[in-house]
């Protein structure tokens, strides 16, 4: 994975500030000290909520990568927002895989002004990221 | 017309008499701007009709009862007091050539917060009540001090301390392309999506206030700068004293939704400032206040 074999001090410090500094759609998929932090700690969470899909939900629940938890309930997750709707009963609202994740990749595509960051469009996550929290989402 | 021209009559002799302030205060606010400001509060109080116009000035604390307790039982004992204190002090202070900061300005300083940001058109530019007391001190040979937290934010919540209960009247005067054009900018800022996340100020703060990003309630924008500089907990955690300016708020609201906060004090984010207080004319200074 990008995240894990990004690990010398010189480069993540770099990274860091190029993700504050530079425009921000040219920045790389989230890899930096506070992400991989986010992501073990959630991904720990996860081990017991959810073994089968430890990885994607992980991704889901980062506070610094899909942050899902931030405007959708997801059973089972803590200190759930409310803007967006609950994630239930999935596979009857997104029978297609393959729709669900071009939502999650950019859902401004059917609503202009909706509030779902475009995380695939504006690099937020990298595509196989995109791929493990599509799977774990659909399974909801 | 009769009534125009009489205005123009009084607002040349005043400005003769008075300087640059009186004139200010006589100016009449542009009519596109008047709408713009009706429409955006009427929406607030259509959506919470329990809400009075200063109510929205508690933001997420007047989304719920059980955060507006918490809220009340800081207030009880206001962790910032010693620095609004302090900027007293510092206000009152005179600089090395005796003058005070108050000489810079006309009129009381008990309403000086409610007129700014105004437009300044002599520089042709929007000006911050922050900016206007950088300006004073370098005019009397004094350097320049931070805009967003320190010395800075401690005379300002000073002078929003005193402004408790006085009215907000922003004005962008009527005729004035130049001040219109700042402020459509500020508006087009406050409307549009920016930063990795794509988020506009509107889309959470008009389309979703009273709602939760994750355990955050969303404050309605009506009513965001009547307290302003606030003291937040987050603020007095990281390092400082907890105290920022508005424009300090606005680079955090930025760095959240991953796009790259504004330069202090440049036209970006004073054109956003001047739109943003104009929307709550009307609403009282509530004083500054505590947030998380």
């Amino acid at each position: 994975m990008i995240i894990k074999s990004i690990k010398g001090k010189g480069f993540s410090a770099f990274l860091l500030s190029a993700m504050v500094s530079l425009a921000i759609f040219s920045a790389p998929a989230i890899a930096g000290k506070k992400d991989d932090k986010a992501l073990k700690k959630a991904t720990k969470t996860c081990q017991k909520l959810y073994p089968s899909m430890t990885q994607g939900c992980g991704l889901s629940f980062s506070r610094r990568h899909g942050n899902c938890l931030g405007c959708h309930q997801i059973q089972k997750g803590a200190q759930p927002g409310n803007v967006g709707p609950p994630l239930i009963a999935m596979k009857a609202r997104f029978p297609s895989r393959a729709v669900l994740r071009e939502q999650i990749w950019d859902a401004t595509v059917k609503n202009p002004n909706s509030l779902m960051p475009p995380f695939g469009r504006h690099q937020a996550l990298s595509e196989s990221q995109i791929d493990k929290i599509t799977d774990f989402i659909h399974t909801l | 017309m009769k009534t125009t021209k009489t205005t123009i009559v009084l607002a040349a002799l005043f400005g003769l008499v008075g300087g640059m302030t009186t004139n200010a205060l006589a100016a009449q606010q542009d009519p596109s701007v008047q709408a713009d400001i009706n429409a955006f509060q009427n929406y607030f109080k259509n959506k919470f009709q329990h809400l009075s116009l200063n109510d929205f000035s508690k933001g997420p604390y007047a989304m719920s009862e059980d955060k507006r307790l918490q809220f009340d039982a800081i207030m009880e004992f206001p962790p910032f007091e010693d620095l609004v204190d302090k900027g007293e002090e510092l206000w009152k202070t005179p600089f090395r050539n005796g003058k005070t900061y108050s000489s810079c300005f006309s009129g009381s300083d008990k309403t000086l917060r409610t007129a700014y940001p105004k437009w300044n058109s002599a520089k042709g530019k929007v000006e911050t009540l922050e900016q206007a007391i950088v300006n004073c001190r370098v005019k009397n040979g004094e350097k320049k001090i931070g805009t967003g937290k320190g010395k800075l934010a401690w005379m300002s919540a000073y002078l929003t301390g005193i402004a408790t209960g006085e009215v907000i009247n922003v004005i962008v005067p009527k005729g004035n392309a130049k001040a219109l054009a700042a402020y459509e900018q500020g508006k087009k800022e406050f409307y549009a999506k920016r930063g990795q996340l794509n988020l506009s100020c509107a889309n959470c703060h008009v389309d979703n206030p009273g709602q939760r990003i994750r355990g955050n309630t969303l404050s309605p924008a009506l009513g965001q700068i009547t307290h302003f500089p606030v003291w937040r907990g987050k603020w007095a955690k990281k390092k400082g004293d907890g105290f920022g300016t508005i424009q300090r708020r606005y680079g955090g609201c930025n760095k959240q939704v991953r796009a790259k906060p504004r330069k202090r004090q440049k036209a970006a984010y004073n054109n956003l400032e001047y739109f943003h207080t104009a929307m709550s004319n009307g609403m009282e200074i509530s004083g500054t206040e505590y947030r998380e």
